[in-house]
């Protein structure tokens, strides 16, 4: 327990940021039209793709006879990337066509 | 220095994040958003990779790293491009499930650093090795991204067909049964003996898979869209178990904001189903058919229509009210549709699309697919709206939709979706059906409308069916 105590107040200022960014999430897509509901969810499914710098780190700090962190850090960078990509060109191919679709005047 | 300039990279890449998903939350901003966002991930991408310090050491094997991304940017660049329109949801749901997958196994490699040193101080157990909340953070990125990519791997089977729904009684106390186990094994690797803590770490690892199986499967078809937006917000979580295992503030902004506007885009998706989310997840739609059966002589009822006869009383009507389901989706019709939508207007007939919001597989499905065939905006109306017109509409061409416009949803409180707002088609002069066949649609219940008496069925394939349509009114 203490060492847990000790851990949440090295990091408090990720405490913040959790709280924070859950306010944010919440408030940032509040009211959405539901015709945008497909795109944002595959624009957010895109920014998760964050995650691909916690993969390059480990590939990145693999010693090279850890062959464990060096083919499963691999792996982690290439799906972390097809996460990225895959998801960001979707997304811009579905509002592609959204911006087709603007009301003529 | 140079450390700033990350901490600053990242700074950026976290501002981009959130600018993007607040303008992708606005129809006119929503492209550009995206492209801010995107540039923001490759600034924090590269910052990462050549700024990155651990203990004053650069990070290496930059081949590695390289070649890998250089593979998953070939390879999800083409299959982003290549894929279909109407393969979009599932295509969502299988890069989540990457991203998932990538979260589980950074944890993993995490966990065997520990575990390694741990190897040196035999007689120990493993919580005296390793930090509290580190390893929280490993054991709830291993899990929550096991679950996630599992979940998305079932979801993305289901949405292309190759999975069928399958539940059998008491699978949630199954399920439940699952998640505690997993959570167990999770703390029973903690207080394990740290030169064995592998085994029970990987168990639950492997629990934590199956749990995503077992939690998705008995979910039908029609919610998988809530299923994938869950499962994001879920991976979001995972992303950000990673910023606080390396203390990675990029890591942690995108990844708790995922997970926050994720989950209020689920509650936001099941709300246009007017039904909770618990609804979803556990009075589960799909296998168990609970709708009342109907009897032999009413399924004999149905009244077939001619193309020939269809084409005459569209093009004769006053005003047409095209209602695009999946069917028109799988048919890849959009196009064909566009054409007759343009003939019959030609001819004087008003033509409007009722676009129901969970139409397709996904909200917005329809609205992307008309839009690619250049349909007016215009010309599609919301529900709301759609209904108040339908008592003025001549004809409803209900093309491949099935579920949603379903009467049963208001007059039959025993139906599973009882309580959905449904377009309500039978107000129309007359009802055209077009379907591949008799078969219920996703929510695998029959639908009381095609034995109306106002309704009249056009079987086959949305596409052939509605060039045949086009031709007949060419000639008329």
């Amino acid at each position: 327990m203490e060492t847990f105590d000790l851990f949440i107040r090295q990091h408090m200022d990720m405490v913040y940021i959790v709280i924070l960014m859950i306010f944010l999430g919440i408030e940032i897509i509040g009211r959405v039209p539901s015709v945008l509901h497909t795109p944002l969810m595959s624009g957010a499914n895109a920014i998760h793709g964050v995650v691909i710098i916690g993969a390059i780190i480990v590939m990145g700090k693999a010693e090279s006879d850890n062959y464990l962190a060096l083919i499963l850090g691999f792996l982690a960078v290439v799906l972390g990337t097809l996460n990225v990509v895959g998801g960001f060109v979707v997304t811009d191919r579905m509002l592609e066509m959204f911006k087709k679709k603007k009301p003529k005047p | 220095m140079p450390h700033n300039i990350l901490s600053i990279s990242y700074l950026i890449a976290s501002v981009t994040f959130i600018i993007g998903l607040k303008m992708l939350s606005h129809p006119a901003s929503a492209r550009r958003g995206n492209l801010i966002a995107a540039s923001g991930m490759a600034l924090a991408i590269f910052a990462t990779i050549f700024l990155y310090e651990d203990e004053g050491k650069h990070l290496g094997n930059y081949g590695w790293i390289f070649s890998a991304i250089g593979i998953g940017l070939v390879v999800g660049w083409m299959i982003a491009k290549k894929v279909k329109m109407t393969a979009m949801p599932e295509l969502v749901s299988f890069f989540n499930g990457m991203g998932g997958a990538c979260a589980a196994l950074i944890s993993i490699v995490e966990f065997d650093y520990i575990y390694r040193n741990g190897l040196g101080t035999p007689d120990t157990i493993f919580s005296s090795v390793v930090h509290a909340g580190h390893y929280l953070a490993i054991i709830a990125g291993a899990i929550i991204g096991s679950v996630s990519f599992a979940g998305s791997m079932i979801a993305w089977g289901k949405l292309n067909g190759s999975i069928k729904d399958v539940s059998f009684k008491g699978q949630h106390l199954v399920n439940l049964l699952i998640l505690v186990l997993v959570v167990a094994g999770a703390i029973f690797t903690y207080f394990s003996n740290a030169a064995g803590a592998n085994i029970p770490f990987f168990i639950t690892v492997f629990l934590a898979l199956l749990y995503g199986v077992v939690f998705v499967q008995p979910i039908g078809g029609a919610d998988m869209p809530v299923v994938i937006s869950l499962l994001n917000s879920f991976t979001g979580v995972a992303a950000a178990c990673g910023g606080f295992l390396y203390d990675n503030k990029a890591m942690l902004t995108g990844g708790i904001l995922v997970g926050a506007a994720g989950t209020l885009l689920t509650i936001l998706m099941c709300k246009a189903m007017n039904r909770s989310l618990k609804n979803v997840l556990i009075g589960s739609f799909g296998g168990t058919k609970s709708g009342p059966a109907r009897n032999t002589s009413e399924q004999s009822a149905i009244k077939e229509i001619t193309v020939t006869d269809a084409a005459m009383v569209m093009a004769y009507a006053k005003k047409v009210m095209i209602v695009p389901g999946y069917g028109l989706a799988v048919a890849q019709a959009q196009h064909s549709c566009h054409e007759l939508e343009k003939l019959l207007e030609e001819k004087g007939v008003e033509v409007k699309y009722a676009i129901h919001p969970v139409a397709g597989r996904m909200p917005g499905h329809m609205n992307v697919l008309l839009a690619e065939a250049d349909v007016d905006y215009d010309k599609l109306l919301e529900m709301e709206q759609a209904n108040d017109e339908l008592p003025a509409t001549d004809v409803a061409l209900v093309l491949g939709a099935n579920d949603v416009v379903n009467p049963a949803a208001k007059n039959d409180p025993s139906s599973p979706i009882y309580g959905m707002p449904v377009l309500e088609v039978e107000k129309a002069g007359m009802v055209i059906v077009n379907k591949r066949s008799m078969k219920p649609g996703y929510a695998g219940i029959e639908n009381e409308l095609f034995f109306d008496p106002k309704t009249s069925m056009l079987f086959g394939d949305a596409k052939k069916v509605l060039q045949e349509l086009i031709g007949q009114i060419k000639e008329i």
